[in-house]
């Protein structure tokens, strides 16, 4: 079998070797595909079903700038990546994009060579504790047993808000999210500290899900979002003008029920007209099909259609949109206009 | 009285029906008593044993014989049990071909891996039971193409030239063995090279995509089958090459001997975690995107190389603990060095080795599990990723793991009773 295989590797070593990394997109548009970063699952964000097929809310981004470069939302290989392997499948070259909660921060920027694009979601460090434990605000907590994951941010995060209230707690070492879990429920430790969305997503799970309670401070900031590679801004400008796109597209009331109609002809709003390519020259200067973003939001629907789908009020995990809402509902999602 | 038939003493002419052994010394009562209370202490033992046993059962039987089968989600199923103890099985139901084949491995083609792990047997058995016809390992010989070709699909042309290339390699080979080892081992290796290099180019490009079977990339296998797939692979390359490092590392040539010396110690002295890293992360810089080695491939290179050293050692014990007398015996014979180890050493080391040997093929293919790290997605990786990842399994985690470790138990039980067998059926010693 080995000789097979290498032999097989060699041949398309040798086919593939001549050639030069161009743009990404032309390498996209010659492959066919997009190959999109994805978690190894994560309960709303990225997971596939029974037929292989992936959703979820980081996977609807993919959908979409597949849907913009390609016209074909279902033209992504999926890879997924775990939380040690994501920047170098980015760097590589293996994948084009990593859609995959990551945090951006300062040194991920601007150290590892990437460029986020933008937020499409915001998360923060968060408690939860059982309802029998009567506590209803995290300053409440002192000398409490913490379940945490090690070797995260939270670990620091968790010991910066203990010190700056003056407060002490003991950490119960974790080392996955699913044992911590098991632990939590075992009752190794009073609370279990992670981010918000997965401390929902994990609630969710629970037998009893109202026998525990989120409390209401967030104690980090760890805005998540999209990224790609230094180097190709072309590149980096299709992924965040499709997500720029599905932002504007909720904020305009552009949804993947109207948008046939709306994009059939010019509207009277001139900004919905620029989106959906029925006015001006936008999808040119991005080397796009004028109507990239109309097959943008057709993929999946806007960003709030994208929310309530995966992880939103009606989905087991309940996230409210809380910061996560519209700049015009008091929220910080707000996209630069489409001009 | 006087009645003379009376006055002839009592002469019995039957035997004496033979009576039941008194209650304590037979059946059930004398075993229990025997090995279950023959004394206090014991007695004891066996009670808490007992007791331990009863509330395990008590608490698996129920949870198993509960179990759910048919539900759509975790909440589904809680419904149904509504309160008692009872497993999750539905999991199992609707994901047991992820957790088999992967994630996106062609449903339609699943006959394919299920034909090669058949064939397997077929090819192992004339390896693994020596009574067997000798004629039957020309299907060994031939099996890795056959289930290259099955796993992988695509144009046949590529095995059918990768076994063209092995046969020339072996005919140059045995051409050339006579003047010197060197000579017909490189020349062999070179002209499989020259032959596969020349074949690759004749093999029209696209020829995979209207191939009898379907192409199915390395990244689409994944559960169970990628644990067999790694560890029969990895166990049959690393076993020959684990016995040629034993012997350099006894070779009385510096260059040799060191070469063998400083690759064992130095794999042995790293995690095989930090190894496939190496295969997964740090390789992917070394090539240019697009034409990097397959992942698969890079991972059983890896692999290998960390068993074979190991099995090395094994062997290398193997070798030392023979008497020093049958490597003069052999010598004294007027055998040249193949000859000696080939008949009278490594016969002997390897047998002495079995058990080490299985060891290491044992934890082998219980640590494919690890590939789940580098984000491929063996069983593990499919239980703590995907499946658990869904809104509708999240939560189930004994169903799932419970499963996993019953095939590497059936898989791993199976081993080890082989290897016994096989001591057993080796044993010419008069112990």
């Amino acid at each position: 079998m080995k000789t097979s295989v290498f032999f097989g590797a060699l041949t398309v070593a040798g086919m593939a070797a001549g050639m030069a990394s161009a743009a990404t997109l032309d390498d996209v548009k010659a492959r066919g595909t997009l190959n999109c970063g994805v978690s190894t699952g994560l309960v709303g964000f990225a997971s596939p079903d029974a037929n292989g097929v992936w959703t979820g809310f980081d996977v609807g981004l993919c959908r979409a700038v597949a849907a913009a470069v390609l016209g074909d939302s279902d033209a992504v290989e999926f890879i997924p990546t775990t939380g040690k392997t994501r920047f170098t499948a980015l760097a590589s070259g293996e994948i084009d994009m990593l859609a995959r909660n990551t945090t951006w921060t300062f040194s991920r920027d601007v150290d590892l060579k990437f460029e986020f694009v933008g937020t499409n979601y915001y998360d923060g460090q968060g408690f939860m504790a059982p309802r029998e434990l009567g506590v209803s605000s995290a300053l409440e907590l002192d000398g409490a047993t913490v379940c945490i994951q090690t070797g995260t941010t939270t670990e620091l995060n968790l010991a910066d808000f203990f010190r700056s209230n003056n407060m002490s707690y003991e950490p119960v070492p974790i080392e996955t999210n699913a044992e911590a879990q098991q632990q939590y429920l075992a009752g190794a430790c009073d609370v279990f500290t992670t981010d918000a969305s997965g401390l929902a997503a994990t609630r969710a799970s629970f037998e009893v899900p109202g026998d525990h309670v989120l409390l209401p401070e967030i104690v980090s900031k760890e805005p998540l979002g999209p990224l790609v590679r230094h180097g190709d801004s072309d590149w980096g400008d299709i992924v965040r003008w499709t997500l720029n796109a599905l932002i504007t597209a909720e904020e305009l009331d552009v949804t993947s029920a109207n948008i046939e109609e709306l994009a059939a002809s010019p509207t009277d709003n001139p900004e919905i007209n620029r989106l959906l390519g029925t006015e001006g020259e936008l999808g040119a200067m991005l080397g796009l099909d004028a109507d990239w973003a109309m097959k943008a939001i057709a993929a999946g629907g806007n960003y709030g259609e994208l929310f309530e789908k995966n992880i939103g009020e009606n989905t087991p995990i309940g996230l409210a949109r809380g910061l996560n809402a519209q700049w015009t509902e008091g929220g910080l999602i707000y996209s630069p206009p489409f001009r | 009285m006087t009645d003379t038939s009376q006055s002839v003493a009592f002469v019995r002419t039957a035997t004496i029906p033979p009576s039941p052994p008194p209650a304590m010394e037979t059946g059930a009562v004398k075993w229990m008593r025997e090995n279950l209370f023959s004394s206090i202490p014991y007695s004891i033992l066996t009670l808490v044993s007992l007791y331990v046993i009863f509330v395990i059962l008590s608490g698996v039987l129920p949870w198993i014989f509960n179990g759910v089968w048919n539900a759509s989600n975790l909440a589904e199923c809680r419904e149904i049990l509504d309160g008692a103890t009872g497993a999750c099985f539905a999991v199992l139901k609707e994901r047991w071909p992820q957790l088999i084949f992967g994630l996106s491995y062609p449903a339609e083609e699943y006959w394919r891996p299920g034909l090669a792990f058949l064939l397997l047997f077929f090819a192992a058995a004339p390896v693994m039971f020596f009574d067997l016809p000798r004629k039957m390992l020309i299907i060994t010989l031939l099996y890795p193409f056959i289930a290259y070709w099955l796993l992988w699909g695509g144009t046949i042309f590529v095995p059918i030239l990768a076994l063209v290339g092995v046969v020339a390699g072996y005919m140059v080979y045995q051409r050339l063995v006579a003047g010197s080892f060197a000579a017909g081992f490189f020349g062999g290796v070179a002209t499989a090279f020259v032959i596969w290099y020349i074949g690759g180019l004749l093999i029209p490009e696209g020829a995979s995509e209207n191939a009898l079977l379907v192409p199915v990339a390395s990244r689409d296998m994944g559960g169970f089958m990628l644990n067999m797939m790694l560890g029969v692979t990895c166990v049959s390359l690393s076993i020959p090459i684990g016995i040629v490092l034993a012997l350099g590392r006894q070779s009385s040539m510096p260059l040799i001997k060191w070469i063998c010396v400083v690759f064992i110690e130095f794999i042995r002295g790293v995690p095989l975690i930090t190894l496939l890293f190496v295969a997964s992360v740090m390789l992917a810089y070394f090539f240019p995107p697009e034409s990097s080695v397959d992942l698969f491939l890079r991972v059983v290179i890896m692999i290998t190389m960390f068993s074979a050293a190991y099995i090395a050692e094994v062997i290398r014990g193997g070798l030392a603990a023979l008497p020093k007398g049958q490597y003069e015996a052999a010598d004294s014979l007027g055998l040249d060095y193949p000859q000696a180890m080939r008949l009278i050493i490594l016969p002997q080391a390897l047998k002495i080795s079995i058990p080490g040997i299985v060891n290491i093929a044992v934890g082998l293919f219980k640590d494919t599990v690890l590939v789940s790290v580098i984000s491929m997605f063996d069983i593990l990786g499919m239980i703590r990723g995907p499946i658990l990842s869904t809104t509708a399994w999240n939560g189930v985690y004994w169903e799932l793991l419970g499963f996993a470790s019953l095939l590497f138990f059936v898989t791993c039980y199976g081993i080890s009773q082989y290897s016994q067998w096989l001591e057993r059926r080796l044993a010419t010693d008069h112990r």
